[in-house]
């Protein structure tokens, strides 16, 4: 039997075709890389020649001209950790609730996901409103660091959820049956074993979602920022400055564009910095848990 | 004791599980609590009356004919179902107009007098004034203060929260701003962001691959207000040249930073959809003669469509309801947008924008809530679509 023949320009038009069409994906692909640079190198050009030791550690003055950002660092420093201690606990123990206790199929479950799924779909904006009044207004707080940790903490909330869910995931079963047949209750199992092994991803997660609570503006535009707040926070209860709001308000409501566009650029590095050095954290992490797993 | 302690750590688990949920119910009835009382408020601000003239027939007029007649865009009764007679507007700022100081006296103890017995002799005149000032026995009638209807909120087409004696709470301008603007956003964010996800997961080699996702991971990290900052002092000079704007912030403007903030999570789904694609189909279609161009468009995307339609919508999600960026660039114009190009306001923008400035508890500080109550239902019924779409995927593979 013969070989079946193609037409002879057949396969040269099929060649073509794929040809263009992953030509335009490898371009596409491209120019997201270069937007990322762009926005990246323009920002870090700019705010190189501002940041120095005394940006980092004085505070703003003569009207938001003159001075650093310390008070704003300081605040959205304060207010990762607020909101740390607020998502990580809650978060943690309900991604372990979800993955070890509660039955997969039942339909708690399958609410508490769809509620979760819900809750990170939530608007940042909305979150401000309901932080606004819930924690300023219902309960008092006022604007304040602990109301602006609060709301920062729901809004991370789901994050954590889900990486701590995802982590756990991943154990297989048999290490969990391993140390229940070994005498062990479930709570040592997953305290002693379950845990410990999905630490490392878990950790990852948690590390990204401080980095998602660094740069929100909204939820705190109600609950704690304050536009000029230079001494440093003493309590809970006080105000603070942020950088991302620092940001917004210096560049869109400046008095004096030419002295403060320095400020802006300056912040903005500051933020991208922050969200770097998270990313880069996340991914040594990452990598190391897998090199890890490699060698078991 | 062994047992006692699980229960307990049982128990706190479960009830960590369902903070989410009780957050969600939360949100829901403060902002709903809030926001419904917008429909309690009165048209006209608190503590003041709108007087006429007593033989004037007409008793009621809608917030949006109020402001017309202060606006003096209504110049005549007759457009109010009244008689041929000329509108004058009174507000207290005119009273200098009117009356002397001696006649007003040092106090202003004269003022509510000397505006009644004005109203009282000018048959055309509306006077916007504060009740308490207006004597008991005053010859005058008030018009009619009606609540704030539903219809003039969700069908309005004007937005002055704080235009007097007559706020206006129309909310089309704000929700056509804020669908227009994602809907310019998404059109420009999804040939990229399929089109990366498909080189990601089909095209790039795993080195490539190694690059590109940190990169998008990155652009998904970087703070809106950095994306706000950048579009501010990029994008908006650079279309303002390009389109010979007036104004470059526009919502173009808009469009173009919320496109590069919902690609990554348009990417990142899209990506993992396609990854998720049976090896079995591909090498099937593969071995039949297909090239792997033909094998992604015919094969791969068709098969993991519900995967990148989920990625999409959650997109449309993240772009509806950002905030800071849009507030940023967009140039905040509380009107119906009829081009791209013009400054256009969104419902997330608006709340940021006014929030700080209304009183609390009053009309507009109300219908701020009443805009997230909004914002919350759009993105929750994005989010059951996305649920619905990759349960019906699920049940479709198993």
């Amino acid at each position: 039997m013969a070989a079946p023949v193609f037409p002879k320009g057949y396969n040269i038009k099929k060649r073509r075709s794929q040809a263009l069409a992953f030509g335009m994906f490898r371009i596409l692909s491209i120019s997201i890389v270069l937007i990322l640079f762009a926005i990246l190198g323009f920002i870090i050009y700019k705010g190189a020649g501002v940041l120095d030791w005394d940006f980092l550690t004085e505070a703003p003055s003569d009207g938001m001209t003159a001075g650093g950002i310390m008070p704003a660092i300081v605040g959205t420093l304060l207010l990762m950790a607020g909101s740390a201690a607020v998502a990580f606990p809650v978060g943690i123990m309900s991604g372990i609730y979800m993955n070890e206790y509660a039955s997969k199929t039942g339909w708690t479950v399958r609410f508490i996901r769809l509620m979760t799924n819900n809750l990170s779909g939530v608007p940042s904006i909305v979150f401000g409103l309901f932080g606004m009044a819930l924690f300023v207004k219902y309960l008092g707080f006022g604007d304040s660091i602990l109301a602006g940790s609060l709301t920062l903490g729901l809004l991370s909330l789901p994050l954590v959820i889900r990486t701590t869910e995802e982590a756990l995931k991943d154990i297989p079963d048999g290490i969990r049956e391993g140390s229940l047949a070994l005498g062990a209750t479930r709570l040592q199992t997953i305290w002693k074993v379950v845990l410990p092994m999905g630490m490392p991803r878990i950790i990852t997660g948690l590390i990204l979602s401080l980095g998602r609570v660094s740069g929100e503006t909204a939820p705190i535009l109600f609950t704690c920022a304050a536009y000029f707040f230079p001494q440093l926070p003493t309590s809970v209860f006080d105000q603070c400055m942020a950088l991302p709001y620092h940001l917004y308000v210096i560049s869109t409501s400046g008095t004096d564009i030419e002295a403060q566009q320095p400020i802006a650029y300056g912040t903005a590095l500051v933020l991208i910095i922050i969200v770097l050095i998270i990313n880069i954290l996340a991914g040594m992490l990452r990598k190391w848990f897998e090199r890890r797993l490699k060698i078991k | 004791m062994k047992k006692i302690a699980d229960k307990t750590v049982r128990w706190v688990l479960t009830a960590s599980g369902f903070v989410t949920s009780v957050v969600i119910l939360l949100i829901i009835g403060f902002l709903f609590t809030e926001g419904a009382g917008l429909f309690g408020e009165k048209v006209i601000e608190e503590g003041y009356v709108l007087a006429v003239n007593k033989d004037n027939p007409v008793r009621v007029l809608d917030a949006a004919q109020i402001k017309a007649v202060f606006d003096e865009d209504m110049t005549n009764w007759k457009e109010a179902g009244g008689p041929d007679l000329p509108i004058e507007t009174f507000r207290l700022e005119d009273m200098d107009e009117y009356f002397t100081e001696e006649q007003l006296g040092p106090q202003y103890e004269n003022a509510g007098t000397l505006i009644t017995s004005l109203v009282a002799s000018s048959p055309g005149m509306v006077a916007f004034v504060p009740e308490s000032m207006i004597p008991d026995d005053a010859r005058l009638v008030f018009i009619e203060d009606c609540n704030i209807s539903p219809e003039e909120v969700f069908a309005g087409t004007e937005w002055y929260p704080t235009a007097t004696p007559a706020p206006l709470f129309g909310i089309l301008p704000l929700l056509a701003g804020t669908l227009w603007v994602s809907f310019f956003a998404i059109l420009i964010a999804l040939p990229f962001g399929i089109s990366i996800a498909v080189y990601m997961s089909e095209v790039a080699s795993e080195r490539v691959r190694g690059f590109l996702k940190p990169v998008i991971e990155l652009l998904n990290g970087i703070p809106s207000v950095v994306y706000g900052f950048f579009g501010l002092i990029i994008i908006v000079p650079l279309l303002q040249q390009v389109f010979g704007l007036p104004v470059g912030e526009s919502g173009l403007a808009g469009s173009i930073v919320l496109a590069i903030m919902a690609l990554p999570t348009i990417v990142t789904v899209a990506d993992d959809a396609m990854r998720n694609c049976p090896g079995a189909l591909r090498e099937g279609s593969l071995a039949l003669g297909a090239t792997r161009w033909q094998t992604v468009a015919r094969v791969v995307i068709p098969s993991s469509m519900s995967g990148i339609a989920s990625g999409v919508v959650l997109g449309i999600g993240r772009a509806i309801g950002e905030t800071m960026a849009v507030l940023m660039v967009t140039g905040n114009a509380a009107v119906v947008p009829h081009s791209i190009l013009e400054p256009l306001r969104t419902i997330p923008a608006t709340i940021a924008a006014e929030l700080g400035e209304a009183p609390a508890g009053g009309a507009h500080y109300q219908s701020l809530f009443l805009l997230g109550v909004i914002l919350f239902f759009i993105t929750f019924f994005i989010n059951l679509c996305v649920e619905y779409i990759s349960s019906r995927n699920r049940a479709k593979n198993s």
